[in-house]
């Protein structure tokens, strides 16, 4: 089939081609085996379709792509309407990209309720990737409630000792938080008839929205909470670390890796894209929190026995640099937030995929129990020092690309935001590279340890994929910057047009440092 | 000489007494210890002809001359509104008759009255949706209700269906009685009992005897949809009387119930009762939930969810600015409530075993290893009760809420909406237990019969269908919107 005429129906089917295979898979024999196989197939398939996107992708076009729209319930007005922009696209492919490694991750480690597993985690691939194209908000709720329940079970059924709790806990916290978004999006429907992202936008950049003025500040607010709860900001994210401790590998993988970008991009797409006013005037207390879950997160990183749940909060520090590049409203920190995200998907997947297989190794995440793992694991450790060093932001590394981006936009939004956050470069060097030294160093502490077995094939073969895509995002941004960028720029005119003091983001030195080429150069 | 028209108005009505009435003739002729199968099957179709009927109503023209025998003299109306209760109703009495098949024989009940009961009572709820005339609402009020109060003591050898029976009749009565009391003083107050000429009369003026009259019908009806403050009778009701049973009354007489609350409140346009309904709305969201909360049987958990869902329905009520949007949203919410929660009573009939003996909350506890299926389907509908995307509950709150907000109830929205926090916490509660809890006694589950699985398929594709192609069933509902407003 040729490209153009695949482009309409191309997102309906990337979404919708998971939760066939899942409905597929429910009416399967218990037989493990086929199951497996039957998931990773659908999985792969599903990645391989969805690969249509970049290449078909019109890289300095800023607006939607692959758009589809068709209405959907006319009472109340909602539409299916789905596309995509070179922000969405790329945390579409981190989605397709992660489950078919989340799935090699489980083929051993789940065991029991096999099928049950596997049904669920198409049914989250499904859900995930719709959160990023809607441009319904309607269906974008819709989604967004979605992903909550396969997540929640996955945590639950398949998870550790207390993971009821943090299932529980996972659920309750995302899901009262959505609560307030929901009632932002019925005050926006009931106030312009509508549910589409695009022409409430235009709506109210246009100022036709009735009351909104008034209102702005608690829609902005209602949208923030929940998205904060998801990403997590702080003080909202004690959830985040028993739901990692406790979820199966997979879960993890999936959780760090998509779910928390679930918040990211809501306020990139959402806060910024409708309230660019109010997102200036709460910018600096919403930078503020960043920069305290950056150190903080850091600090309480580094404190941690368990290693799980050190990666859990190292994740609380990562995502407080992406929602600093976000607020800090220029062309470079946003960019880098977007790259970071990808970035932190690949790299504490990776992390939490290395975690999971020394748990099954040795059913303990405990740092202590381990020492000297370099002797009798050396591919293992050879795979975690990569991603080590591609989480703490070495050069080369897909790390050090968000990282400068965001601290260069810091630094232009204000000097004192950049010199905070710019610490936690250090401490996130120093956690990590401490826990390397304890895991890794030294002589063999526990005699069992001598005897694990390194990684095998199938093992390999899940990180492969993750180590190579961290040094091809270190070494090539542009493949993603090209079509990041102009996305990124429409979001920057549209936050710095409306504000009060128009301050127009300058040419961007940091992201030309980067590439000599100068399509990032702002507009 | 009555025309057919009217015969056509009362058919579905017809047709489910005469099947009532062949299944009462049936029963002496089979022996004693045979099972009443047969007799289900048979009221099984009556439903479905019923439904048959139901739909070629829609074929039916206004009547040329509205006032005279072809509408039994303005007693009877069939329009979008009746059609969509009747539709309802009838479902609801299908479905609970399919899942009775099983739950009678694992009960030992053999008795075929069960199912002509099932018919008489749908028949007078189908009637309370069409009747225009207060007093035929009054007998077919009391039709559904004299057999439901039968239907809650069928399980004789358990002193708690006794106690059911006999509480909800007594209270039912009382209840009744408030209700003729209303009709009585709306009399006094229009002269008239119909409908039509009420809403005439009160467009002209009204006496303050009518908010009186307004009162005691909200009190009387507010006892049938179990609206806080008169729900006190509801979990002693609901945890004695036969699982299929409960079922039913809880969704069938209380979707007929609302059905002439509309017809009351907004046909005829009286007064005076927003305040009335905005309290009892919020006092049957918050008390229903908090009662919830602590529940350790199944079926007294469900029934305070249901207390709490009369609470949310009556928030559309409350949403009079625009009346079509909140009439819509209530008549939305009574049809996808009847499907999720006979769903979720059909499992916890199945589930509950001879004697009732596993309803508790912890007895659930691993059912979704050891029967994926019924665990799937139970977590369905209790997604659906939370109010998750998908199921037909989402869409039911959230047109209430939209309707609320349009109309600015901000404060019962809020309440409304955190009751919907509180209320997740404890349908979670028995997902958690289905999922991520060893079961604790080994709790033998039958495999799925015949008339189970049929009834498990119709009410999980409903709540599908309402959750992800809601709009068919809302433009028909507000369609019928307007039609039941005087003007």
């Amino acid at each position: 089939m040729s490209g153009a005429t695949l482009n309409p129906i191309i997102l309906t089917l990337v979404t919708f081609l998971p939760a066939a295979g899942a409905v597929l898979l429910a009416f399967f024999p218990r037989r493990d085996r086929d199951i497996r196989w039957f998931a990773l197939g659908v999985s792969i398939i599903t990645l391989l379709i969805s690969l249509h996107l970049p290449w078909n992708f019109e890289g300095g076009r800023a607006g939607f792509q692959f758009e589809l729209d068709r209405q959907w319930v006319t009472t109340p007005n909602i539409h299916y309407h789905v596309g995509i922009d070179g922000i969405s696209m790329w945390l579409i492919i981190l989605t397709t990209f992660l489950v078919p490694l989340s799935i090699l991750i489980s083929w051993k480690s789940i065991h029991d309720r096999v099928k049950e597993f596997f049904i669920l985690l198409l049914v989250l691939e499904t859900a995930l990737i719709g959160v990023f194209l809607s441009l319904d908000l309607f269906l974008f709720y819709f989604f967004w409630e979605a992903t909550l329940i396969p997540m929640a079970l996955l945590i639950g059924m398949y998870g550790h000792g207390r993971r009821v709790y943090a299932a529980v806990k996972f659920f309750l916290y995302t899901m009262v938080a959505s609560v307030f978004m929901l009632a932002a999006i019925l005050w926006l429907y009931a106030h312009t008839g509508s549910f589409d992202f695009v022409t409430i936008q235009r709506a109210i950049q246009s100022g036709q929205v009735g009351g909104f003025v008034t209102a702005a500040r608690w829609l902005f607010l209602g949208f923030f909470i929940s998205f904060a709860v998801k990403v997590p900001l702080f003080p909202f994210h004690t959830w985040l670390p028993d739901a990692h401790v406790e979820a199966p590998t997979a879960g993890s993988v999936l959780l760090a890796g998509v779910l928390l970008k679930m918040g990211t991009y809501g306020l990139l797409r959402f806060n910024l894209g409708l309230f660019p006013e109010e997102a200036r005037r709460n910018a600096p207390w919403i930078i503020t929190l960043a920069i305290i879950g950056i150190i903080y997160g850091a600090l309480v990183a580094m404190v941690q026995p368990n290693m799980k749940k050190l990666i859990a909060y190292s994740s609380v520090s990562h995502l407080g640099f992406v929602v600093l590049g976000i607020f800090s409203f220029t062309q470079a920190g946003i960019d880098g937030a977007v790259y970071q995200m990808l970035n932190h998907g690949i790299s504490t997947g990776a992390l939490f995929m290395l975690a999971g297989i020394l748990y099954e190794r040795r059913h303990t995440y405990e740092i202590t129990e381990f020492g000297g793992l370099a002797t009798p694991m050396r591919v293992y450790a050879t795979f975690f020092l990569v991603i080590t060093l591609s989480s703490i932001g070495l050069p080369l590394m897909n790390g050090f690309i968000g990282e400068f981006l965001i601290l260069s936009g810091a630094f232009q939004a204000r000097m004192i935001y950049g010199i905070l956050a710019a610490s936690g470069v250090i401490w996130s060097a120093a956690y990590m590279l401490w826990m390397y030294q304890r895991v890794f160093y030294g002589t063999v502490k526990h005699e069992v340890n001598n005897t694990l077995p390194d990684m095998n094939g199938r093992e390999r073969l899940a990180l492969w994929p993750l180590a190579l895509a961290a040094l091809l995002m270190g070494v090539a941004p542009m493949l993603w910057m090209n079509s990041i960028d102009p996305a990124v720029a429409r979001v920057v005119t549209d936050v710095s047009q409306r504000s009060v003091q128009i301050q127009r983001p300058t040419v961007v030195p940091a992201a030309a440092a980067i590439e000599s080429d100068t399509q990032v150069t702002g507009q | 000489m009555i025309p057919a028209d009217a015969y056509i108005r009362i058919l579905p009505e017809i047709v489910l007494s005469v099947f009532g009435i062949i299944v009462m003739m049936l029963d002496p002729l089979l022996a004693d210890h045979d099972n009443r199968k047969s007799l289900g099957i048979l009221a099984a179709f009556g439903f479905v002809a019923a439904l048959a009927a139901t739909v070629y109503q829609t074929t039916l023209g206004p009547a040329i001359d509205p006032a005279g025998p072809a509408t039994w003299w303005r007693m009877v109306r069939v329009d979008n509104f009746s059609i969509f209760f009747h539709v309802v109703v009838i479902l609801v009495g299908l479905a609970v008759t399919l899942m009775s098949f099983e739950y009678l024989e694992t009960q030992q009940i053999r008795h075929g009255e069960y199912y002509a009961l099932m018919l008489f009572a749908t028949v007078g709820m189908g009637l309370m949706s069409s009747a225009m005339e207060l007093v035929l609402i009054f007998v077919a009020l009391e039709i559904s209700s004299i057999s439901t109060y039968v239907l809650a003591g069928f399980r004789r050898r358990a002193a708690e269906s006794a106690e059911s029976s006999l509480k909800y009749f007594l209270l039912g009565s009382f209840a009744t009685a408030f209700f003729l009391y209303g009709i009585a003083m709306m009399f006094g107050a229009t002269r008239s009992t119909n409908i039509v000429d009420i809403a005439a009369a009160l467009h002209t003026g009204a006496s303050p005897l009518v908010y009186l009259a307004i009162a005691l019908m909200v009190v009387g009806l507010g006892f049938k949809v179990a609206a806080a403050p008169f729900q006190i009778w509801t979990p002693d009701v609901y945890e004695g009387a036969p699982a299929p049973v409960v079922a039913m009354m809880s969704t069938g007489p209380k979707a007929a119930a609302f059905a002439v609350l509309l017809r009351v409140l907004f046909g005829t346009g009286a007064p005076g009762w927003f305040w009335i309904i905005w309290v009892s709305a919020a006092l049957s969201m918050t008390l229903g939930n908090l009662g919830a909360l602590v529940q350790q049987n199944v079926k007294r958990m469900l029934a305070y969810s249901s207390i709490a869902h009369a609470g949310y329905l009556l928030v559309a009520f409350a949403a009079t600015r625009d009346m079509n949007l909140g009439i819509s949203a209530a008549m939305f919410y009574a049809a996808s409530y009847a499907a999720m929660n006979v769903g979720a009573f059909a499992i916890v009939s199945h589930f509950a075993n001879a004697g009732e003996k596993y309803v508790l909350v912890d007895d659930y506890a691993g059912l979704g290893r050891r029967s994926p299926l019924l665990a799937a389907m139970l977590t369905l509908f209790l997604l659906s009760l939370i109010g998750i995307p998908m199921t037909g509950g989402f869409f039911a709150k959230f047109y209430v809420f939209s309707a609320a907000l349009k109309s600015n109830l901000i404060g019962l929205t809020i309440i409304g909406v955190i009751n919907s926090a509180v209320g997740a916490y404890y349908y979670l509660r028995l997902i958690v237990l289905m999922y991520m809890r060893e079961e604790r006694v080994e709790v033998a589950v039958q495999p799925v019969s015949f008339g189970l699985g049929a009834a498990l398929a119709l009410t999980s594709v409903a709540t599908i269908y309402l959750g992800v192609l809601p709009g068919h069933v809302l433009n028909y509902a507000l369609a019928s919107a307007e039609m039941l407003l005087p003007w």
